[in-house]
């Protein structure tokens, strides 16, 4: 497997590329918070958000469209909110029966589900976009710099860094067993459920002590180029005055969001 | 590279802001504790094995098993980690895969991380390593045994949970979402279980020193084993008596105002946004506003000033 197989980034040199990680780490969470401050129905101030989201994949140079594309990811778990539709108190928008139940959608009930999903939506684009357009080492070192306690960083570091090579190890294992276990067209494999549980345990055993034995030898190997038991980064960005101006923006087009969804 | 999304994994957007506050208050407090136990007992050679041991929990997570119909059986690991790695380090490595998972795959969400954390990745390992610590010393049959039951629990824990955040952000309706929730991976746990059981059989055949006396799964204390027991009970308990009078349950939460609490906002320090002597105007919500991001610019410069001062 090729190292960049699980990353995300797409190299351009845009206005947002060139942005300090910070700024963007900072920003893409305050945008979230944004979402989740603003009031359920507050359509115009999620227009506003949307609008805010579509600039700023304007900015990065990878088409307006970008972040859509992938948006619907976290979908699926919309269905986890669907009971609001008709447990809120409100004027009935539609009735059916389900089996015994009749079921009354209210709009205050969609309007909640709506809000829900719409804020769900917003806030995983603009995740999108921060690693679409910062390398995810960066992401690390602004976390890092950020507060975010050095073991965590670096265990976030390696796990990345290693990440392709334990995949492709788990992929090796995986061929290993289609190899020698036939499984009919029909998705059918051999022996009983339990009996290939146990196969699936031993092959995670079995990734574990690769893993166990591949740590030793990266040890070893960061030992001979002089590791002491701290890593170094080279990138010493300081923070211009630019910088401060771009947070003021950003916090002014928030607050805007804030005031639009309180006050129409 | 096909990677399935565990449905554990919360998005943004669905919990509010009071119940992921108090997520992420609880699961700092026990990443502090982690953090402080790991950096004092590790050495440097620790901190590439935990590197490579959260990846590793990543790949584990990639293998599956055809159970019956198109689905198949998954690895969390929570319990897993725990066991082999002892609990505070797997508690960081699990942290690490979620962030990852996060950050890079917008599996599960970033502000709501603190919620995922403490869901897949600490309530996990201490019922993982709880139970499994209490019967480290039985025989072999004794501990695989132990270890599945653990694996179970620990995903039902994670789910309960998860469903409990739902209910009191009021995203969902503790009738519908408890059932579902606690049904489904009651089944997705008994794969999860299958397969710790599998690896730990394998891990004490082929090493086991890495689980022995003297390995890091057996340095922590037995406090854990308290900790284990007693969420494990509070799960126990709790699941079946959730699953069956969700009223009773949403009823004690409403009288005791905690529902009101979860589901209403902490910022209001500038109450309905007015400020008080201009009434309620247009323009009123826009000087509230405008104090609301000077207290946020003000704020943002000091952090930035002691950032500035310590690199």
């Amino acid at each position: 497997m090729h190292s960049h197989a699980f990353d995300r980034y797409h190299h351009k040199h845009s206005f947002v590329h060139n942005l300090d990680s910070r700024i963007k780490v900072a920003a893409t969470v305050a945008f979230i918070l944004s979402n989740a401050l603003l009031p359920d129905g507050a359509w115009i101030a999620f227009l506003a958000a949307y609008v805010f989201m579509l600039a700023a994949n304007a900015c990065s140079g990878l088409g307006l469209g970008f972040t859509f594309r992938r948006s619907f990811i976290a979908l699926p778990f919309a269905l986890a909110a669907v009971t609001v539709l008709f447990s809120i108190a409100g004027a009935p928008v539609a009735s059916f029966q389900l089996l015994r139940w009749n079921i009354v959608v209210t709009d205050a009930g969609l309007a909640r589900f709506m809000s829900i999903v719409v804020r769900s939506w917003l806030s995983v684009q603009m995740a999108i976009l921060l690693v679409a357009t910062t390398e995810f080492p960066k992401i690390v070192h602004a976390l890092r710099q950020l507060r975010v306690p050095a073991i965590l960083t670096v265990i976030i570091s390696f796990l990345y860094r290693y990440l392709f090579v334990l995949a492709d190890e788990a992929m090796r294992l995986m061929r290993a067993r289609a190899s020698r276990s036939a499984i009919a067209s029909n998705g059918k494999g051999g022996g009983s459920a339990l009996w290939r549980a146990r196969v699936a345990g031993n092959m995670a055993g079995q990734l574990f002590l690769r893993s166990y034995e591949r740590s030793d030898r990266v040890y070893n190997a960061m030992l001979s180029r002089g590791y002491t038991g701290e890593l170094r980064i080279i990138q010493a960005r300081q923070f211009r005055a630019n910088d401060w101006l771009m947070i003021c923006i950003l916090l002014l087009c928030l607050a805007f969001i804030q005031i639009v969804g309180r006050m129409l | 590279m096909h990677y399935l999304p565990v449905p554990l994994h919360i998005p943004d957007g669905f919990l509010s802001l009071t119940v992921l506050l108090i997520c992420w208050a609880i699961a700092i407090v026990m990443l502090a504790a982690a953090i402080s136990r790991t950096n004092k007992s590790l050495g440097e050679k620790q901190v590439p094995l935990m590197g490579i041991m959260a990846a590793f929990i990543f790949a584990a997570q990639m293998l599956n098993f055809p159970v019956a119909g198109g689905t198949s059986g998954h690895l969390l690991g929570g319990a897993l980690a725990a066991i082999v790695l002892g609990p505070w380090a797997a508690m960081l490595a699990m942290t690490a895969v979620i962030a990852v998972q996060g950050l890079l795959f917008q599996d599960g969400g970033l502000l709501v991380m603190g919620a995922n954390i403490l869901n897949m990745g600490l309530i996990t390992v201490v019922i993982g390593y709880g139970l499994y610590r209490g019967a480290i010393n039985r025989s072999r049959k004794t501990r695989l045994a132990v270890a599945g039951v653990a694996a179970w629990l620990s995903v039902m824990a994670g789910a309960l949970l998860t469903s409990l955040q739902l209910w009191l952000s009021g995203t969902a309706r503790l009738q519908v979402v408890i059932p579902a929730m606690l049904g489904v991976h009651a089944l997705i746990g008994i794969g999860e279980a299958l397969i710790t059981v599998g690896a730990l059989a394998f891990i004490l055949q082929t090493r086991p020193d890495l689980l022995g006396e003297n390995s890091s799964s057996a340095q922590s204390g037995r406090g854990w084993v308290f900790a284990g027991a007693i969420i494990s009970l509070a799960v126990v308990l709790l699941s079946p008596l959730a699953s069956a009078f969700p009223d009773g349950l949403e009823r004690v939460a409403e009288n005791h105002g905690f529902l009101q609490l979860a589901q209403t906002s902490p910022y209001e320090i500038i109450p309905g946004y007015t400020v008080p002597f201009l009434g309620d105007t247009p323009l009123s919500t826009v000087v509230a506003g405008l104090v609301g991001v000077l207290i946020v610019l003000a704020l943002s410069i000091l952090a930035g000033r002691s950032l500035q001062k310590k690199s």
